[in-house]
């Protein structure tokens, strides 16, 4: 039976090799490096916890975690509506269901930059933009100005990018899982006399009450690991408004040099991230045994 | 399904779906209208028409953004991360489908946990060791990492497919005197074929998309790909709003082509997982 086992090692040592060298070695040098002070260049200074004391005296961060905050509510809330109510009107509208799935979905598949530039360029922009467009309408008493750019709602217009993206993503999940729920269920309801809001809330939402939760957890967890959007659209900016803790780390890291700031705060976020990621491992281990 | 539900809502239904796809679509719309048309003409009017089909944005943004070299660096990347992830993610999935590996359930929950981890938790010391030993600005290196973020997804993707596998055949196949590599190469790999596709298709459209790494470690413009190309490109040529969706149309193009004739695998590899738990 050892012989065995160690045969099968075989099979899974490349992958695991790989990873262990991209992924775990420098994860635990993120840990040594905040510890210690560092500019990239010559030998890092072992410092305690200096670097977790100043992170924690400065505004930065703590502008990054709301920010984390907000957009993590934001994602459980807006996304996942907008995708529960398409998925279920294609649910209950079969004719073109397919094709809608599709267009619904291409956004997804497009690349961040490019995302960013239409939307950056070719709508919020004052001059080529849809929003100067309206402006020069002349039928607005007071003129839009680009989110983007303002400090009060720079990341919200950051979180609506993403959110366009990302909606036909969770309609799809979702239409996916609403088809698996017993038709007649559906019609016992209809019997009752629900009318599409009755059988939506009473019938559709608990029965896929399982796919709801998968998803806001992964939402939580993928809400740590974003980064393309705020980083192309505002660079954190204007000021530090729309700063997020992977981009706060980033900046850190390879813009002001400063290793150990920057993990840090790699380890703060990666500790976030982590209690819910427990839940998440917890969840498909069991799944894999039943 | 039949549909019992009254007028208002069958109206309400088809406005709110109607208004959602040209959300959607009207983006792509303005990226496409756009690249024909000339600064002056998009700041007069974004939605309007172009007036000709004239490709000189897209031959200026050829140029400018030096889109065949990064092209090509793009299309190695993608050939060399597909084969090195598909061979290591093939030959795990493999092993962990027999749960014939000594401490599976770690390795499993180890892929796991890369599979959701933050980028930021490695990249940082990742960049310096690269840079330590030269691998800074190197496709191959480059290919390694993207291997080794993306094949726990492929690992899992292709896992469900060895574990419907019947087991009957292989041990026969054993008991006839087949070695390991002969059974997975003969009997296995043909059955999976499917999901390599899928997992190829993936893979290869996070490589092409793909920003934070390639941004962080590939600087020089030897190796740039075209998202870090394009990027620069609309950092330096800020105004030049024809030109940018001409190499944003590009950009994209090859990803929607893929996508209009296998929608499907597209659509369903990466929903996999969503639809559990």
């Amino acid at each position: 039976m050892k012989k065995k086992n160690l045969s099968g090692f075989v099979f899974v040592l490349p992958a695991l090799l790989i990873n262990v060298i991209i992924i775990l070695v420098p994860a635990v040098a993120t840990v040594y490096f905040s510890f210690t002070e560092w500019n990239g260049l010559g030998t890092p200074k072992f410092n305690g916890i200096d670097n977790f004391i100043s992170l924690f005296h400065n505004e930065s961060l703590f502008v990054a975690i709301k920010n984390n905050i907000k957009w993590t509510i934001f994602f459980l809330i807006v996304p996942i509506a907008i995708a529960l109510f398409i998925a279920v009107i294609l649910l209950f509208r079969k004719r073109g269901r397919t094709a809608l799935q599709s267009i619904f979905f291409i956004p997804n598949i497009i690349s961040p930059v490019v995302i960013c530039a239409i939307f950056s360029s070719m709508i919020l922009h004052p001059r080529s933009g849809i929003l100067g467009w309206i402006n020069n309408l002349g039928i607005l008493s007071e003129k839009l100005v680009n989110p983007l750019t303002q400090q009060a709602t720079s990341i919200w217009a950051c979180m609506a990018v993403d959110c366009w993206h990302w909606w036909g993503f969770l309609a799809v999940v979702f239409l996916a899982a609403m088809r698996q729920v017993d038709d007649s269920l559906i019609e016992a309801a209809e019997i009752d006399g629900a009318g599409f809001f009755r059988k939506f809330i009473s019938v559709i939402i608990p029965s896929i009450r399982s796919n709801i939760l998968f998803m806001m957890l992964m939402t939580i967890i993928w809400s740590f690991l974003s980064f393309d959007y705020i980083w192309i659209l505002t660079g954190g900016g204007p000021g530090n408004s729309s700063e997020m803790l992977s981009t706060l780390s980033y900046r850190y890291s390879f813009y002001t040099h400063d290793i150990g700031l920057g993990s840090a705060t790699a380890l703060i976020m990666s500790f976030l991230a982590g209690i819910v990621i427990v839940f998440y491992v917890r969840m498909q281990v069991k799944e894999g045994k039943s | 399904m039949r549909v019992h539900d009254g007028k208002t809502v069958k109206v309400l239904s088809i406005t709110i779906i109607v208004f959602m796809i040209l959300v959607t679509l009207l983006p792509l719309a303005l990226m496409v209208l756009n690249s024909f048309k000339t600064r002056i003409q998009i700041s007069t009017n974004p939605l309007a028409l172009p007036e000709s089909l004239s490709f000189e944005n897209y031959m200026d943004a050829w140029v400018q953004g030096s889109i065949a070299r990064a092209a090509r660096n793009s299309i190695t990347l993608v050939v060399g991360t597909l084969l090195i992830t598909l061979l290591i993610s093939c030959m795990a999935a493999y092993g962990l489908a027999r749960k014939a590996v000594f401490g599976w359930k770690t390795i499993s929950v180890y892929f796991l946990v890369c599979n959701t981890i933050p980028k930021q938790l490695f990249i940082i010391p990742l960049f310096f060791i690269l840079q330590k030993a030269g691998f800074v600005n190197n496709l191959f290196a480059m290919m390694v990492i993207y291997a080794a973020v993306y094949s726990p997804f492929a690992i899992f993707l292709l896992k469900t497919y060895f574990e419907a596998i019947d087991q009957d055949i292989m041990n026969s196949a054993m008991i006839d005197g087949a070695s390991n590599m002969q059974i997975f190469w003969k009997i296995v790999l043909p059955l999976v074929q499917p999901g390599l596709l899928t997992a190829s298709l993936i893979v290869g459209l996070w490589c092409w998309n793909e920003f934070l790494f390639a941004v962080t470690f590939l600087q020089t413009e030897n190796v740039t790909t075209l998202a870090v190309e394009f990027y620069s490109f609309t950092s330096r040529y800020t105004t030049e709003w024809g030109n940018m969706m001409a190499y944003a149309v590009m950009v994209t193009l090859p990803v929607i082509v893929f996508f209009i004739f296998l929608q499907r695998r597209f659509i369903d590899g990466m929903t996999a997982g969503g639809v559990k738990g």
